[in-house]
């Protein structure tokens, strides 16, 4: 075994940050805002170097080798810590929720694992039922309507928790589209195997966003919102799109450019 | 019926171009799946129901050599037959026989997508009898020669002005528009076509071991007509039907109902116990049940077990916004949407199918809604693992998996790469901020743009800032 975290949840509990290989690539700024709203609770923020991907990829697409190679490497990384948190549902739901899944002829690893799973977290579901978090301090404006990612939803029970934050910044204005909660087409590698599917769901979902009016359109998994930013732009709507930790993140929020906008 | 699932996304294509389908397709979100969201909420125990409902197929499938004896123990009792059939071939050979021996010329048949899934539609046909569909949507998709393609609207792919071409150009007379009317012609047809038959044909929502009775339900009442009054009463079905008590089978149509149309009940359940008895006024003389395995009992023990406790209901299909987008047709075989995408691998092989278990973003809403709470998603992910031991991946998806995997487990490796990709893209996308086209990327920018990244990685940034945030 690995040294074990800190005994019980301590007040400055040492939090890993698990950036996920979407936000390392393509956004930065949400691993800097996840950084910012973790350390106004009161956390200790590291980002292990040895991290790369959750390996869910390789999961969803059965390749189980390859997923359970990288899910030790997950373990071996982010063992020493007393919470693991993700600015993502998607991967969060992985590391909590199906780690363990891929250790089920090695009960050593399943063992650490499931020790593993249940100190992950997603970023906004952390802040709000673990560390308590009930107001930000965000000087964002606008009139924002939030996308229910589906792991995040349905495997975490994130719901609640953003609308919270968000609807706690002075600025901003919280409308709800008309189904939240379906899917909005990406899908991991779904987006491309069938893409004239995805095309008919991100269209869907891009007209009941524009239905609303909001001119902000917030989510908490880069996935969904790279698929939703790009196909308003596609479009030609204007809406902007931010992942809900930079909106909450603030202040200085209002002058990011939103998810494939140029760079001011 | 040969699977044609490998043309998924051909179909899905035809099925997006086609405003009639759509329009259909629309209906099940405003009918079926908004019906079974307010039955869910007006039932405070409804959550509890479904850990029950999923505890009784449980026990059942743990106990299925028990409960299968004891169902045709009192099956016999009653005056019924039970055939066991191994296999499709063998169930139609079965069906066949007991057709011969009632020297039968037409049979009529309420639904059952145990007979699709054996094919006793074209076998029947193709040894002379004939074959009258008494389900309203089964007998709209024989006129047309189609699959069914919903669990529990087999014609739901269709619309009404549809049924109107088509009820004028067999029934001959005028075209009729009124739904009530077109309900009402369709019934007049049947009416004569059930006193001309000589055997009936349903299915089973429900074998109750403790009593030997077959459970069917529908909102038509033609499960009853069609086996009340032919001499024989064939039933077909398969195993994962047994249930231990009654009161296990209305637990279950408690929830079969409200997860399929939003309904409390079913218009019509009908038991049926035995055939015929001295003092009945009415009934068949016969009663004999074949019982599908066909692949089924080799689920057992397997990751698959818990698809068996599947009661069709449809609500995976309701709620999915693949089968929603696509159409039943699509899944090129007799079960759809994600139960199918679980089932049809495993009867008709995943050599002629892994495009179904890919049809899906893994959502997670057929999971959610499932009565008896099959993990769809899951069971999917099982297809596409055996899928990839099988090497039926396309081959550059299994390179570029492969290829990325190994960089994912050499950090230091695979964050030189993504830090020039990070720069170069950065670079290319910084004009607008996002890439129009972008070339090995056109499945996502034939329709959406592509974010650009911001130039550099987020590992890069926080160590150029001595580990600190900005």
């Amino acid at each position: 075994m690995r040294p074990a975290p800190s005994a019980a949840a301590p007040d400055r509990p040492r939090v890993a940050l698990f950036v996920t290989c979407l936000v390392d690539l393509f956004r930065p700024s949400i691993g800097f805002a996840a950084i910012r709203l973790l350390e106004a609770t009161g956390c200790t923020v590291e980002v292990p170097k040895a991290q790369t991907c959750c390996g869910q990829p390789a999961f969803n697409s059965g390749d189980r080798a390859s997923a359970e190679a990288i899910a030790r490497q997950v373990i071996d990384a982010f063992e020493p810590y007393d919470y693991v948190v993700a600015p993502s549902g998607s991967c969060a739901g992985m590391l909590r929720r199906h780690l363990p899944e891929l250790f089920d002829t090695d009960p050593v690893a399943k063992e650490r694992a499931t020790v593993l799973a249940e100190r992950c977290h997603e970023l906004i579901s952390f802040l709000v039922d673990i560390r308590g978090l009930d107001q930000v301090a965000s000087d964002f404006a606008g009139t924002v309507t939030y996308h229910d990612s589906c792991s995040g939803l349905r495997e975490l029970g994130v719901k609640a928790q953003p609308r919270q934050l968000l609807l706690g910044v002075p600025g901003v204005d919280l409308v709800e589209m008309r189904e939240p909660e379906v899917c909005c087409g990406f899908g991991g590698t779904f987006c491309v195997k069938y893409p004239e599917i995805s095309t008919r769901m991100v269209s869907d979902k891009t007209a009941d966003i524009a239905a609303t009016g909001a001119d902000t359109l917030a989510a908490g998994d880069l996935g969904c919102l790279m698929n939703m930013a790009g196909r308003l732009q596609r479009e030609g709507r204007a809406v902007r799109a931010y992942h809900v930790a930079e909106i909450l993140a603030g202040p200085g929020a209002d002058t990011l450019p939103g998810i494939g906008e140029r760079r001011r | 019926m040969q699977p044609t699932s490998l043309a998924f996304a051909d179909k899905a294509h035809a099925a997006l171009d086609n405003p009639a389908l759509q329009s259909a397709l629309g209906s099940i979100k405003t009918g079926w799946q908004a019906g079974r969201g307010r039955a869910a909420e007006a039932l405070p125990e409804f959550e509890a129901l479904r850990d029950r409902g999923r505890d009784i197929k449980n026990h059942t499938l743990q106990h299925l050599d028990l409960y299968l004896e004891m169902f045709e123990a009192n099956l016999t009792a009653a005056g019924g037959q039970l055939h066991f059939a191994r296999d499709a071939a063998e169930a139609r050979a079965t069906v066949l026989d007991l057709c011969r021996t009632a020297e039968a010329r037409a049979v009529t048949k309420s639904k059952s997508m145990v007979a699709e899934e054996i094919g006793i539609n074209e076998h029947l046909e193709a040894n002379g009898i004939e074959r009258i569909e008494t389900d309203l949507g089964e007998y709209i998709i024989q006129l047309r020669k189609e699959p069914p393609s919903h669990l529990v609207g087999p014609a739901v792919h269709l619309t009404k002005d549809q049924v109107s071409d088509l009820f004028a150009a067999h029934h001959g007379g005028p075209r009729i528009e009124d739904p009530a009317a077109l309900v009402a012609e369709a019934r007049r047809v049947l009416r004569e076509k059930y006193f001309q038959a000589d055997i009936g044909i349903t299915g089973a929502n429900f074998l109750v071991a403790e009593t030997g009775t077959i459970v069917t339900v529908t909102n038509e009442g033609n499960a009853e007509l069609t086996q009340g009054l032919p001499r024989t009463h064939i039933v077909i079905t398969s195993l994962e039907k047994l249930v231990p008590t009654m009161d296990d089978a209305f637990t279950l149509l408690r929830l079969l109902a409200r997860s399929a149309t939003g309904q409390e009940f079913s218009a019509y359940t009908t038991l049926v116990t035995g055939p015929r008895r001295p003092a009945d006024l009415d009934g068949p003389d016969r009663l004999h049940v074949v019982l599908v395995d066909n692949g089924r009992t080799k689920m057992l023990g397997t990751a698959l077990q818990e698809m068996l406790r599947c009661i069709r209901c449809g609500a995976c299909m309701n709620h999915c916004p693949v089968y929603l987008a696509a159409g039943g047709h699509a899944y090129g075989w007799v079960y759809v949407g994600p139960m199918g995408s679980v089932l049809t691998p495993q009867f008709a092989g995943i050599e002629a199918t892994h495009t179904l278990p890919n049809a899906s973003t893994f959502c997670g809403r057929c999971e959610a809604v499932c009565p008896v709470r099959i993990p769809l998603p899951k069971l999917m992910r099982h297809w596409r693992e055996v899928q990839f031991e099988k090497h039926l991946t396309p081959p550059t998806t299994r390179f570029g998996l492969q290829a990325w995997a190994f960089l994912a487990q050499r950090p230091a490796l695979y964050r030189a790469l993504t830090r020039t990709a990070a720069t170069v893209l950065g670079l290319l996308g910084r004009g607008t901020g996002r890439f129009h086209r972008l070339p090995l990327a056109g499945g996502w920018t034939a329709s959406r743009d592509l974010p650009a990244p911001a130039g550099t990685t987020f590992m890069a940034a926080y160590a150029k800032q001595g580990g600190r945030p900005r």
